[in-house]
């Protein structure tokens, strides 16, 4: 197999004093889709943010497109082709969708804008409807998907995302997993996808892993996860998960 | 508006009984508030106090709360019943822009025209001299609030200790010309140059602050720059400041009545000291256009947007790759820079200067004027800062209330209360600042093209 796109080696991330990540190994291969579940307060968001460099691993590394990016700056990473979606959307609320979508291709040098615009346009059209209607005036939904879209702004290679079902409704949930699923597909755009949403992110991802505690505790693919007794025990609670995974895809 | 009527028309008996009762209200509240305030007052006489007694100021300023409250119940708020209720600014204001496209030449040409229209109306050169002196002054402050509306307006820095930048710009100014013979327009970019160093200066401790504490350290940074200007006497002259600062010259002529380089001589006209100011008034509004130009410039270029999208989201910002950091300080130093001229502009006009003259009061000053304008809107400022400097400066001259309110009616001492009174008003009337809505800007080249485009269908 070749070298992975984006590898975390035994990182270790702290804040102060208090360790969040115990030694950390992920790696995400190009044109994969793959997701990080675990409870709230394992240290999924950390992980994010340690790869997009802030905070900082203080003990590891972690390598992209086979450099070392440990220690670099997060404006220099977002230069490198990687976008975070972050935690929480965080769009700018009182700019428009249209300079929320600018803000995104502030990395690029401004060419081929219209064609990213219209790529997030077909992937979302109503974010094409409200295009002059201020970020905080859109819907939950709207807004997520207004995050996702000002990330892709950027082209990236690998899209980090944080919790994008993160309080929505299951419709829009599958709707924002569908657009995911089709980037994936049509432009194999690689995807690393933090969830608590298990289920959903499980089906959608070719490999998986469960986190505890800032350790990787599992991992496998996709499928092999929604089967594993601890997962469904702990992350797909009572009926959901059960017979509609079995059933699988 | 049908709706509005029906709503206010059930709930209240009519809309005469409830205005008249709210300005009541409002009639009754002037009435407590004036009072004790107005009505008496303490006067020393031999040795001795005594109570003088203005009750008929106390009634007349009641009548006159009751007669404004019910006058707009009846006329501007009818229509909403009660007073307006917030407006949530939900799209952008499309109005906005074609009145703006109205405004800003009239403003322009109003701007040029001033020294002249005020030499007209209050007949002659010397009379004139006044509002003209009151322009330079407004100009000063505009572009205050344009440097520090960059700071706080776009970057959502609070920055209490704008007034050391100020300062700066004085007293680089104020030293060169002194003691290195330096022209204006020589020392005028190193002003802005060392204003601007200063900021980076401020900035670098501060970049991990936000918010109060933020404010405190910044309020402390221009108290600190006030104690060195106070102490280092050698280097600043200390407490009673610099005088005799040389005045610039125009293109080597000077303002004086004859002479080989005489102004007035030159051009065949007679001296007055008043060519000077106007001289001045265009110096100053020359500057303003600059710092105007760079500003709008700069919106719409990254880095502009960068210092809008930092106040809104500080971690959105850095997931997108915006150094928070150069974001931060380029923002301090242009802020400073625009600042340091303003300073320039303020030490040249007065001839001297003092740390008296960057009390903490100036900062807030300048703070309200940003703030009252609207958070960002360079034409906000223009209005609030005419109306906090030039409005509140002629209230010194509104000899004219004597005749309403009696003749121990002193229209300067009520001044800072007339002010404190305006900005309460000012804020409750427009909570987000006189012009709210912020006008999107453009920053990408293909966008132009785009927008048009998209800007169309996404309406359509
Ligand atoms: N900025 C921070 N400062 C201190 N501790 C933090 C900070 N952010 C997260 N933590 C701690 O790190 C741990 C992991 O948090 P996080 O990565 O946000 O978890 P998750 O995203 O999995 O819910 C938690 O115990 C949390 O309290
Ligand atoms: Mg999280």
């Amino acid at each position: 197999m070749s070298e992975p796109l984006l590898s975390v080696q035994g990182v270790k991330t702290y804040y102060g004093n208090i360790i969040a990540l115990r030694g950390v190994d992920v790696t995400v291969n190009s044109g994969e889709i793959v997701t990080l579940i675990g409870a709230n307060g394992a240290g999924k968001s950390t992980l994010m943010m340690t790869i997009f460099g802030s905070p900082q691993a203080r003990e590891g590394r972690v390598i992209y497109e086979g450099k070392d990016i440990t220690r670099r700056r997060p404006d220099e990473i977002a230069r490198m082709s990687m976008a975070l979606c972050p935690e929480g959307r965080r769009i700018f609320p009182r700019m428009t969708v249209f300079e929320n979508l600018q803000m995104g291709a502030i990395v690029t040098d401004g060419t081929g804008f219209d064609r990213d615009l219209e790529r997030v346009f077909t992937l979302f059209p109503r974010l094409k409807e409200r295009l002059q209607q201020r970020g905080g005036t859109l819907s939950g939904g709207e807004q997520q998907m207004l995050a996702i879209g000002r990330a892709l702004m950027s082209r990236p290679r690998v899209l980090l995302l944080d919790e994008p079902s993160l309080g929505l409704a299951p419709l829009i949930v599958k709707q924002i997993f569908n657009a995911l699923r089709e980037l994936n597909r049509s432009e194999g755009l690689t995807v690393f996808l933090v969830e608590q949403n298990a289920y959903h992110a499980l089906r959608l991802a070719h490999r998986g892993y469960v986190m505890v505690n800032g350790v990787i505790t599992l991992t496998g693919t996709g499928k092999e996860l929604l089967k594993r007794d601890e997962v469904r025990a702990a992350y797909l609670e009572g009926g959901k998960g059960g017979v509609e995974a079995a059933a699988g895809h | 508006m049908a709706t509005d009527d029906a709503v206010s028309a059930r709930t209240e008996p009519s809309p005469v009984v409830a205005a008249l009762r709210d300005a009541a209200m409002w009639g009754l509240i002037t009435l407590l508030l004036t009072g004790p305030v107005v009505g008496l007052g303490t006067v020393a006489s031999s040795g001795t106090y005594g109570f003088i007694q203005r009750w008929p100021l106390v009634f007349s300023m009641t009548a006159i709360a009751f007669a404004v409250r019910f006058i707009l119940m009846m006329t501007v708020w009818r229509r909403r019943g009660a007073p307006a209720p917030r407006k949530v600014v939900a799209d952008l204001p499309k109005s906005l822009d074609s009145l703006r496209k109205l405004f800003i030449p009239v403003f322009v040409l109003l701007a040029f025209a001033y020294p002249f229209i005020s030499v007209f109306v209050a007949g002659g050169m010397t009379p004139g001299r006044y509002w003209i002196d009151l322009g330079v002054l407004v100009l000063t402050y505009i572009l205050l609030g344009w440097g520090l509306n960059i700071v706080v307006g776009l970057a959502g820095l609070l920055d209490l200790g704008y007034v050391a930048f100020y300062a700066v710009g004085a007293y680089t100014f104020a030293l060169l010309s002194m003691n290195y013979d330096l022209s204006f327009w020589v020392c005028l970019p190193i002003a802005g140059i060392i204003a601007a160093m200063f900021g980076v200066l401020l900035g670098f401790p501060v970049l991990r602050l936000r918010g109060d504490y933020l404010a405190i350290v910044t309020l402390a940074f221009g108290e600190i720059i006030r104690l060195v200007l106070i102490n280092w006497r050698e280097f600043t002259g200390g407490a009673s400041g610099i005088n005799r600062i040389p005045r610039p010259s125009f293109f080597g002529f000077e303002f004086v009545p004859s002479g080989p380089t005489s102004f007035a001589q030159f051009f065949g006209i007679t001296h007055s000291p008043v060519h000077r100011l106007i001289f001045f008034y265009y110096v100053t509004l020359l500057l303003a256009f600059v710092v105007l130009i760079i500003t709008i410039r700069l919106r719409r270029l990254p880095i502009g947007r960068a210092w809008e999208a930092l106040r809104e989201d500080e971690i959105a910002c850095r997931s997108l790759g915006i150094s928070v950091v150069n974001t931060k300080l380029t923002a301090f130093s242009l802020g400073a820079m625009f600042g340091g001229f303003a300073g320039t502009v303020f030490a040249a006009r007065q001839g001297y200067i003092s740390p008296q003259d960057f009390t903490f009061l100036t900062s807030a000053l300048v703070l309200a004027i940003v703030v009252l304008g609207g958070l960002g809107s360079n034409l906000g400022v223009v209005f609030s800062a005419a109306v906090l400097v030039g409005g509140v400066e002629m209230l010194r001259n509104l000899g004219f209330l004597k005749q309403i309110f009696g003749n121990d009616f002193d229209p300067t001492t009520y001044r800072m209360l007339i002010f404190g009174v305006l900005m309460v008003v000012i804020m409750v009337w427009r909570p987000r600042g006189l012009i709210s809505s912020r006008s999107p800007s453009v920053f990408l080249t293909e966008r132009k093209t785009v927008s048009a485009a998209m800007v169309h269908e996404g309406r359509g």
